[in-house]
């Protein structure tokens, strides 16, 4: 029978199980990982790693993305995200979309990394003084080489967004200031037909379980609880920020993938 | 009867910059859909509310 190894149609014994592939630790079939003693079917596609080893280029990409499964792989690769804001949320967003498998993202902000910032955002101690842009294209290299960025080093507003999104599929609102939210999502909205997911009412440390997601305009999700602002006495703390910036990049995967509902 | 985020409302002719300052929105963090489609804030002043509308209204805080 033939089966797929790492992406590469190879013949098999009938009645061969995945320890019979070779010196591998890990195998991994349609997106799960399954036991070495397990039988193979014609057909399979098996992602196999021998652990303690750096695989060529061509199996890195394989393995990067075998736990997501192929459909993902092929869905996601194709697709172009612009991430609008690079903080607590979008820093957040993009390298979880790189994890997905998400091909190409636009990242824009005009910041660079303070030492404010490693609270909740996805920066780390060496980053501090460099631009948020540079720092999250260095980051997202090394989670996923195969990754295209784009990056704007600018304060995004209505007279130039939409230009800057032209090229993406779905437009994420990360910003921090709610006029500039509202603005970006106003334009967007009005002069393009790109759905937008944004964020509203992620700060404190309230229930995790408060954050959600709604469809709540045509184009329009929102994630968050929709009412904890940012204030004094009213942090932002990274639990809270991920699980909204998780609800957002989920929300952005399940549109890609075709589940338009909440 | 006006729909406005889902709830059935009885309102007077009102325009939707009025409806939005009486009901205490702060009309530069809102989006508003009328009928299914966005409206722009430059027009929130001369959209009237008419009976059997359906209107969507998003505020957003600060956090991110």
């Amino acid at each position: 029978m033939q089966i797929i190894l790492n992406g590469k149609p190879i013949e098999i014994n009938d009645c061969s199980k995945a320890c019979d592939l070779g010196d591998y630790d890990i195998f991994v079939r349609n997106g799960y990982g399954i036991d070495s003693k397990s039988q193979l079917c014609d057909g399979d596609s098996i992602v196999a790693v021998k652990k303690g080893q750096m695989p060529n280029e061509d199996n890195l990409k394989q393995m990067l993305f075998a736990r997501n499964g192929q459909v993902f792989l092929e869905k996601l690769d194709k697709a172009c995200v612009c991430i609008c804001g690079l903080g607590g949320l979008g820093s957040n967003i993009a390298a979880m979309l790189a994890r997905a498998g998400v091909g190409k993202l636009i990242l824009v902000d005009f910041d660079i990394v303070d030492p404010t910032n490693l609270n909740r955002q996805n920066y780390f101690v060496q980053d501090i003084g460099l631009k948020k842009t540079f720092a999250t294209q260095r980051l997202l290299k090394q989670i996923n080489p195969f990754i295209n960025t784009v990056t704007y080093d600018m304060y995004l507003n209505s007279e130039n967004c939409v230009e800057i999104v032209n090229n993406a599929d779905i437009v994420v609102e990360a910003f921090d200031n709610p006029i500039c939210k509202a603005e970006l999502v106003n334009t967007i909205l009005e002069s393009t037909d790109k759905i937008v997911v944004a964020a509203s009412g992620m700060a404190g440390i309230g229930s995790g379980n408060t954050i959600k997601t709604s469809k709540v305009l045509n184009r329009l999700y929102l994630c968050g609880d929709s009412e904890t602002e940012t204030k004094e006495g009213v942090s932002l703390v990274s639990p809270r920020v991920n699980i909204c910036a998780g609800h957002q990049a989920n929300t952005v995967i399940r549109i890609l993938l075709g589940e338009t509902e909440c | 009867m006006i729909k406005i985020n889902g709830e059935l409302k009885n309102l007077d002719s009102i325009s939707l910059m009025e409806y939005l300052n009486n009901y205490g929105y702060n009309v530069k963090v809102v989006a508003v859909e009328l009928n299914g489609k966005i409206v722009k804030k430059s027009d929130f002043e001369n959209t009237c509310l008419h009976d059997g509308d359906s209107v969507e209204i998003v505020s957003f805080v600060g956090g991110g």
